[in-house]
């Protein structure tokens, strides 16, 4: 499978994945999703070249937020929907850290969506990773921000009437420069992933399609199903055609201002003809189209669609200090006590 | 300068510029202020101007104010009545005169006068002063816009800028009142307008056409003459009580070596300690304005959990968005410093007027047992000490502190006599040092019982927090019902066990005696100019206490309220404080003195109050 062409064969550089498993029970329903997610990002830290105290994870409520309790690592679980603002400040405090902000559909979007837009858009150099199971786990089952319209659910008893966001074009749309989408199941490219948002200097998303079996399973199964995978997904590499198909023989063109599907071979369409990924284009408008691409009419893309270089706003910030610093008049708070218009009194 | 007139020695005046809030009246009374501050009198100072940026103009709502209070004694008041009152236009007066002594000056600008305004100042009859009633009262009637207009007149500036500059003409007529010489205020165009000469020269001319004109037309009856104030030998500026608040934080940062993070969400009266602080990048002051007052509290706390000293500033409607994260604060026991600039509530209530209606929210606004620190500072310049003190606690004892300050204080600004940084004292945190076994989060110091603060990012202590219960000592969640409630006790006994750091409660005034006044935070200075006024006028035996410290309460708490006959605690709301103290404290019979109109107390009717009280004693 095409996926699992690629591997992390980079040393580990760090302690070993089980270093990063705390000493608590994992609690999460047998066959959730989250245990995959939680064995990749384990797998994925030791590549990253950070010692293991670096390590922040920072998470709000739900479900996938009691993920830092199962990690060796600091941790804070914090409350519905601000992990997004706990995560900014811990970053901004310390730029050392490598921050990673766990979150689930509801967390991030409903709550907690201004924050999600704003971090995004300030560009703070925290690694998002959304769980999005479509629905609320903890609380047993409502509709969430990401449910598909007319999802029936404890809250949705007839279906439900609201168009949902689609995290990609959400993140995107707020000036993202990093979107990333995975399936829970995928432990090769999700480690891959990872590996890109933590060398990825900037806020980087990752959508992972994680399904909860006791609310909404197999709501991802359309795509995730082992029969079809290959020909309702496409992984998206910087660099690489886009082909895609159990037998790799389809493929994605732009024609004139839409994405189009094309059978290779067919109506005189070669490899050539296809769409080279450029991860890193500044407009957002083909990483757009990309990431809104949806099973039927589309495959749907996995892979980093979108990572743009740009400054992150801690560097911007000690940077800022620097220079105010080098100006300044003052050396110690006396100075700035005695500064502008004092006078004495004899 | 030769003056015709009697020259009247006074102890103190008080003086209040009165506009359009498009006029200028801040800035006007700003520099009175640096003035007289400069030439050694002590004052108080009072904004009082509306939340709309540009109420109509013309119209009572759009008046703005700014009151000074001068004296060669210790001023701590902006004084309840003002001797001299300038007006700049008709809606100035009618909401001002009443607040005029008996007797006092009023300079009103002539041209503004036109029947339109008058009408829009809800005059119904053309002649103010009758209406009004204010025979009695020296009116000067000065034709202030056509003069700066005349002024101005070769200078080649549009007409806005002309009428812009009709304040300066007032200040200019003040300050020949009293004596005041113009140099500080030309100083200040000089900075200010560094590379617009003609700005500069505008403004310096109309400034000296207001005195030279007030010289000249004699019609100034009478002057006052301030001596310098027998104020203690040290270096004095004017401070605010927002910029005290900052200033505190920052020396917090120095003496406890901790980077100072705040996280915060604009919102009036709160956003000048926002302002300051982002002001103070030299200082390594990281600020982050935040989409919303959660987010400001959550990145404040993301920064505690990475080892900065952190802060978050709000106002009344902010606190409320912010409790659940206090909550998690409390439990966490990570430290962080919440500034609660008050202001009249509920909701969004009156946004630039003064109020102490939040005591209850800080003390209880949360869910579940949340016990916190909550201090309050009594006077602007203290807002330094103690936000200082805030910190100082904070980071010492692990736990949230509440620090209550109100838009008095905020916005009132006074002399005061700058401190050294070596005389405050070094902040020490308890964050683990470095290599320490046996670590576990949540152990406790017995003395303090704070817990140890390992940083994220040092070796060895990796660990996890949160909201959930923890146990007592691993900090693992923890849903055991003893370990509760035994955390729930640890925590409340936490916050009591700060009281050791809590300086006794001083009593100003009578030691013992009929009545004791009680108050806290920024209603200090009426209360005392009262206790001062009635022990000096009435030989009443009283005495006052302001509480700077809330929860927990001084240790002498209740030997003070021993040593008197009756407990007075005047708030502004319905009594909170005296429902705290009553609870606290329940064998004292307290009696309550509100006021909740968006205004400070006046020292009169503090006084009144108290006589009352007083005379039932002795005869009743
Ligand atoms: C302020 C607040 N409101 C509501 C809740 C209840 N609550 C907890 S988790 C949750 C939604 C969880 O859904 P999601 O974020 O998708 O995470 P999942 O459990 O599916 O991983 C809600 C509504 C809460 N804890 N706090
Ligand atoms: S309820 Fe769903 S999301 Fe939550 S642990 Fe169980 S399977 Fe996972």
């Amino acid at each position: 499978m095409a996926e699992n062409t690629k591997y992390i064969d980079t040393k580990e550089t760090s302690p070993s994945p089980k270093d990063f498993k705390s000493d608590q029970e994992v609690r999460w329903c047998p066959g959730c999703g989250n245990h995959a997610i939680m064995n990749a990002i384990q797998k994925a830290l030791p590549h990253m070249g950070i010692p293991r105290e670096k390590f922040a994870f920072i998470s709000g409520i739900g479900c996938s937020s009691r993920f830092p309790y199962y990690m060796n690592t600091y941790g804070f679980h914090g409350i519905h929907g601000r992990a997004t603002a706990i995560a900014s400040g811990t970053k901004t405090a310390n730029p050392d850290l490598s921050v990673w902000q766990i979150t689930g559909d509801g967390d991030s979007m409903a709550i907690g969506g201004n924050h999600l837009i704003h971090a995004v858009r300030r560009n703070v150099d925290i690694n998002i990773v959304i769980f999005n199971n479509e629905i609320y786990g903890l609380t047993k089952g409502q509709y969430s921000p990401t449910s598909k319209l007319g999802a029936k659910t404890k809250s949705s008893p007839y279906g439900t009437i609201e168009n949902p966001f689609h995290p990609g074009e959400l993140i995107i749309g707020a000036q993202g420069r990093f979107f990333a989408r995975s399936v829970d199941t995928n432990m090769n490219l999700n480690q891959e992933i990872f590996l890109e948002a933590e060398k990825h200097k900037g806020t980087s998303v990752v959508e992972i399609a994680q399904n909860c079996v006791i609310y909404n399973d197999k709501t991802h199964a359309e795509i995730t199903n082992k029969k079809y995978k290959e020909d309702r997904q496409i992984v998206l590499r910087h660099g690489e055609p886009m082909i895609f198909g159990k037998n790799r023989d389809k493929g994605i063109v732009l024609e004139g201002l839409k994405l189009k599907v094309v059978e290779l071979g067919k109506d005189g369409y070669t490899e050539d003809d296809l769409l080279v990924h450029d991860a890193t284009l500044k407009d957002p408008g083909i990483h757009l189209m990309l990431a809104n691409m949806q099973y039927p009419n589309y495959p749907v893309a996995v892979g980093v669609i979108r990572a743009v270089k740009d400054e992150t706003y801690e560097r911007k910030l000690e940077n800022q200090i620097r220079q105010v610093k080098e100006q300044s008049e003052f050396g110690c708070v006396d100075d700035l006590l005695h500064s502008g218009n004092t006078w004495e009194v004899k | 300068m030769d003056k015709k007139q009697d020259v009247i020695e006074r102890e103190e005046v008080v003086v209040r510029f009165a506009g359009d809030s498009g006029d200028g009246m801040q800035l006007t009374g700003t520099l009175f202020s640096d003035t007289s501050a400069f030439l050694g009198n002590d004052l108080s100072t009072f904004p009082d101007y509306p939340s709309e940026i540009r109420a109509p103009q013309g119209t009572i709502g759009g008046v703005s104010g700014f009151q000074v209070h001068f004296g060669h004694r210790q001023v701590n008041t902006p004084g309840d009545y003002a001797d001299v009152l300038v007006a700049m236009n008709p809606a100035a007066l009618k909401a001002n005169a009443k607040w005029v002594k008996s007797g006092g000056t009023i300079i009103l600008d002539e041209d503004s006068f036109t029947p339109r305004g008058l009408k829009k100042a809800g005059y119904e009859t053309n002649d103010p002063i009758k209406e009004d009633h204010l025979e009695e009262f020296n009116i000067i009637k000065a034709p202030i816009t056509t003069l700066t207009k005349e002024a101005l007149k070769n200078l080649d500036l549009d007409q806005k800028s002309i009428l812009r500059s009709k304040n300066m003409f007032a200040l200019g007529m003040v300050y020949w009142l009293f004596e005041r010489p113009l140099k500080y205020t030309e100083q200040f165009f000089e900075r200010k307008f560094e590379n617009q000469p003609k700005i500069i020269e505008a403004n310096k001319r109309v400034l000296e056409a207001g005195y030279h004109y007030a010289e000249t037309v004699e019609l100034l009856t009478p002057t006052y003459k301030i001596s310098p104030a027998e104020i203690e030998k040290g270096t004095y500026r004017n401070i605010d009580g927002n910029k005290a608040t900052a200033w505190g934080l920052i020396a917090a940062s120095e003496k406890s070596d901790l980077e100072l993070f705040c996280g915060s969400y604009p919102i009036t009266p709160a956003s000048e300690i926002l302002h300051e602080l982002a002001l103070r990048r030299d200082f390594g002051v990281k600020t982050f304005q935040a989409e919303d007052e959660i987010a400001g509290i959550c990145t404040a706390l993301g920064a505690s959990f990475a080892g900065s000293l952190a802060v978050t500033t709000t106002s009344g409607p902010g606190l409320a968005l912010k409790s659940e994260a206090i909550g998690l604060a409390i439990m966490t026991e990570l430290p962080i410093i919440i500034v609660d600039v008050q202001r009249g509530g509920p909701s969004t209530g009156l946004p630039t007027k003064p109020e102490q209606s939040d005591l209850t929210q800080a003390l209880y606004g949360r869910n579940g047992e949340s016990p916190l620190v909550v201090l309050a500072a009594t006077t602007p310049s203290n807002c330094f000490h103690y936000a200082f003190t805030a910190a100082k606690i904070a980071l010492e004892h692990m736990v949230p502190v509440i620090l209550l300050t109100d838009g008095f204080l905020a916005n009132g600004s006074e002399p005061w006599k700058i401190p050294q940084m070596s005389d405050y004292p070094n902040i020490k945190p308890p964050i683990v040092p470095r290599g320490e076994k046996e670590w576990m989060p949540y152990a406790r110091d017995p003395e303090k019982l704070a817990r140890t603060w390992a940083i994220a990012g040092t070796p060895g202590y990796e660990h996890r927090i949160g909201g959930l219960e923890k146990d007592e000592l691993t900090g693992s969640v923890s849903h055991d019902p003893q370990n509760h409630e035994k955390m729930v006790y640890l925590r409340e006994e936490k916050v009591n066990r700060v009281v050791r750091d809590v300086p006794n409660q001083q009593v100003e005034g009578s030691q013992e005696g009929d009545l004791l006044l009680v108050g806290w935070g920024g209603t200090y200075g009426h209360l005392k100019t009262a206790l001062d006024e009635l022990r000096k006028e009435e030989a009443l035996k009283i005495g006052l206490a302001q509480f700077n410290y809330i929860k927990p309460l001084p240790a002498n708490t209740g030997d003070i309220f021993n040593r008197f006959d009756k407990i007075l605690v005047c708030e502004l709301n319905r009594g909170q404080f005296m429902d705290y103290l009553r609870m606290n404290h329940p064998k004292f019979n307290y009696l309550k003195y509100n006021k909740i109109q968006g205004q400070p107390f006046t020292t009169i009717e503090i006084k009144e109050h108290v006589k009352k009280l007083v005379e039932v004693n002795h005869y009743g």
